[in-house]
């Protein structure tokens, strides 16, 4: 009996002994992906709806810039991660003033796009099957602009640190397929916010490729979100710094904002 | 021109009587230089230029909702007629509600999935800005009517109604070398559809998502766009009399993803009123005609469209007995297909883009290769050449043999 018991005891001890060890690596061993499903949602599903303006500078290595500057407005079907829709008006460049743009974003399918023409009214689908296509132009690509596929990547905890004063995961997402320019990607993930505070982009050779920063993050509606934003190309020089302005949430934004009646006639309400 | 001056003087008194704030008018257009030059020969009037102009655009618009003003003017001095003059290009007013809105004046109405093969975009083109290598915009030219768009939740339908007719714009004689089957001739009169209520033109069209696919429905009645001849005498002609005759369309669309790419289907059949039998061969028969498009992105920033278009005459026979001799023969089955590759370079600021027409059944073809480049954030500049040639004089690309050119466009935006 007596013996029972020491043996008991012991393996309990074992078990404790066992759990105080797990412990601390439990809390470490926070799930890559849980993480990298928490900053998508933090970065670009907040909100039943959002709208921005949004200013994109365009710099070559020797500081020529050409500017981009759009209202964008999005609305969520679904959960974070599921469908969403996109409304864009271009105010500049001059070539391009008044055009509107419309995609219809499904998980794990190619986007619906389509585009309106001012000059000669003309609604026109456009193919877009390359999501890593460059977004008019700017260092960043569709998927920078709305998110990609979680699924498409699988996703690692490569440590935790500080960018800025900020505590970070680092998370390494290397997609599955090679779908994209590059071979993987680090993301430094704020661990209060879960916003993304910096990227980096290597390449097939393992050579950094391209560096995303989130250089101002302002509170919108109780909202954390990253107003000001950096994608530098560091093999050709080539940066694009992205303001957003009059940022909101939750405005109500009708699902028929999003047809080709609207596309035709941006209601100036929204587009400002 | 009346009704135009009625329509700025409207649309003015409206603007001032509507107490708008600074920030609801807008005013914004350019300045552009326009040059197309002879590669093959001189004109027929011994001109080296198809279109040589400086222009001047300027947008006005006036927001107070539901109310919206637009006016889109250019003025211009051509170098080839040596003449300045002026052009409203649009000029209207929407009236904006919940379920359906209004614009009333000079639009630009586009309909259809073509790429510059039109089946149910009945409204008017100008083909000689479009061969002279003026900017794309210019291949439309507005119509002065009434565009009602109603929008319940099943369907969404636009009613458009033309009481004033404009034809399409062919090139000009004295610039361009076409055919003509009766040269001799030399008297002509053209005529015009009276703007009366029984000419005034209609056209519908009925649209909405079927499974993943923007299709339409489209309907027409009014007139075709370029003229018939009747001499007044098929053995000794000494006059002919040009006119637009009754045209209905009745079509359909579909346009979605599918293939990787963007698929698109069109269809229309034209039913020509006027020659209901096919027995006048001066009067285009009726037509059944259907398009196959497909696009698609091959790599980043590079496009490729490829189109099938097929045009069916119907009573053929009747036209075969009754076509006078010495009168070019049209085909049965009229065949077109279009190839357009486009590629962006530097930040999609250097647009190079290859368009192509190739005739299967005729044989002639149009190529159009272009540079554009944006050299700010307000001006680009275009260099671009059209080359026609193949199959007949009579031909539609194979006509415009003589009339190559290479064409400059630049402007500046504010």
């Amino acid at each position: 009996m007596n013996k029972q018991f020491n043996w008991r005891f012991k393996k309990m001890r074992f078990f404790i002994l066992l759990l105080i060890m797990l412990l601390p690596l439990k809390v470490f061993a926070v799930d890559a992906v849980g993480v990298i499903k928490k900053s998508q949602e933090a970065f670009h599903y907040q909100g039943r709806d959002f709208k921005a303006r949004v200013l994109m500078k365009l710099i070559s290595k020797s500081g020529q810039e050409r500017i981009r500057e759009l209202a964008m407005l999005r609305k969520n079907y679904g959960a974070s991660g599921g469908e969403q829709k996109y409304f864009m008006y271009f105010f500049q460049p001059a070539d391009v003033k008044d055009l509107t743009f419309m995609v219809y974003k499904y998980p794990a399918k190619d986007d619906d796009r389509w585009l309106f023409v001012p000059a000669i009214n003309m609604v026109r689908r456009i193919a877009a099957q390359d999501k890593s296509s460059s977004f008019v132009g700017s260092d960043f690509t569709y998927e920078d602009v709305s998110g990609r596929d979680i699924e498409d990547d699988t996703h690692s905890i490569v440590k935790e640190e500080k960018t800025g004063t900020r505590d970070c995961y680092v998370i390494k997402s290397a997609p599955k397929v090679q779908d994209v320019d590059y071979s993987y990607r680090l993301s430094w993930i704020d661990k209060v916010n879960f916003l993304p505070l910096k990227e980096e982009y290597y390449d097939r050779k393992g050579e950094l490729s391209r560096v995303f920063t989130a250089d101002e993050v302002k509170d919108v509606k109780g909202f954390p979100t990253v107003t000001k934003r950096t994608m530098k190309n560091l093999q050709s020089g080539h940066r694009t710094e992205t303001v957003f302005t009059k940022t909101d949430y939750n405005i109500g934004l009708e699902d028929s904002l999003f047809s080709e009646r609207f596309l035709k006639q941006p209601p100036r309400k929204w587009i400002e | 021109m009346k009704r135009l001056i009625l329509l700025i003087v409207c649309s003015i008194t409206l603007l001032i009587l509507t107490p708008a704030g600074a920030e609801d008018i807008s005013l914004h257009g350019f300045l552009q230089g326009n040059y197309s030059a002879d590669l093959d020969r001189s004109n027929p009037d011994g001109g080296d230029f198809k279109w040589a102009e400086e222009r001047l655009q300027l947008k006005l618009e006036a927001d107070r909702e539901p109310l919206r003003l637009f006016f889109k003017t250019d003025a211009f001095y051509d170098h080839v007629d040596e003449g300045a003059d002026l052009e409203m290009r649009e000029g209207y007013v929407d009236f904006t509600s919940s379920k359906w809105d209004l614009r009333i004046g000079r639009q630009v109405i586009t309909w259809g999935v073509g790429d510059l093969i039109f089946i149910n975009d009945v409204f008017p083109k100008d083909y000689e800005a479009f061969f002279s290598g003026r900017p794309m915009e210019y291949l439309k030219k507005g119509v002065d009517g009434i565009k009602m768009g109603v929008y319940p939740s099943a369907v969404s339908a636009e009613v458009i109604v033309i009481p004033f007719f404009e034809p399409n714009v062919y090139p000009d004689g004295n610039r361009f070398y076409m055919f003509d089957p009766m040269p001799a001739v030399t008297n002509r009169e053209e005529r015009e559809p009276s703007s009366s209520l029984d000419h005034t033109e209609t056209a519908l069209r009925i649209y909405r998502d079927i499974a993943g696919f923007d299709t339409s429905l489209y309907y027409y009645r009014g007139f075709f766009r370029q003229s018939a001849m009747h001499p007044d005498s098929m053995s000794s002609t000494t006059k002919m009399d040009l006119f637009y005759p009754e045209l209905s369309v009745y079509g359909a669309s579909a346009q979605g993803r599918a293939l990787s790419g963007v698929l698109s289907v069109e269809a229309g059949y034209y039913d020509s009123r006027q020659d209901e039998s096919g027995t006048d061969p001066m009067i285009a028969n009726s037509q059944s005609k259907i398009l196959f498009g497909y696009q698609r992105q091959i790599w980043e920033d590079f496009t490729m469209g490829l189109q099938y278009y097929a045009e069916y005459m119907h009573d053929y026979s009747e036209y075969e007995r009754n076509i006078p001799a010495g009168f070019p023969q049209e085909r049965k089955l009229q065949q077109l297909t279009s190839a357009r590759v486009t590629q962006f370079l530097m930040h999609q600021t250097l647009r190079l883009s290859f368009f192509s027409f190739y005739s299967t059944s005729d044989g002639d073809y149009l190529l159009n290769p272009e540079i554009k480049y944006n050299l700010s954030d307000n001006s680009w500049a275009a260099i671009g050449g059209n080359i026609f040639g193949g199959g007949d004089e009579w031909s539609r690309f194979g006509q415009l043999e003589k009339n190559d050119n290479l064409y400059t466009q630049m402007r500046y935006e504010f």
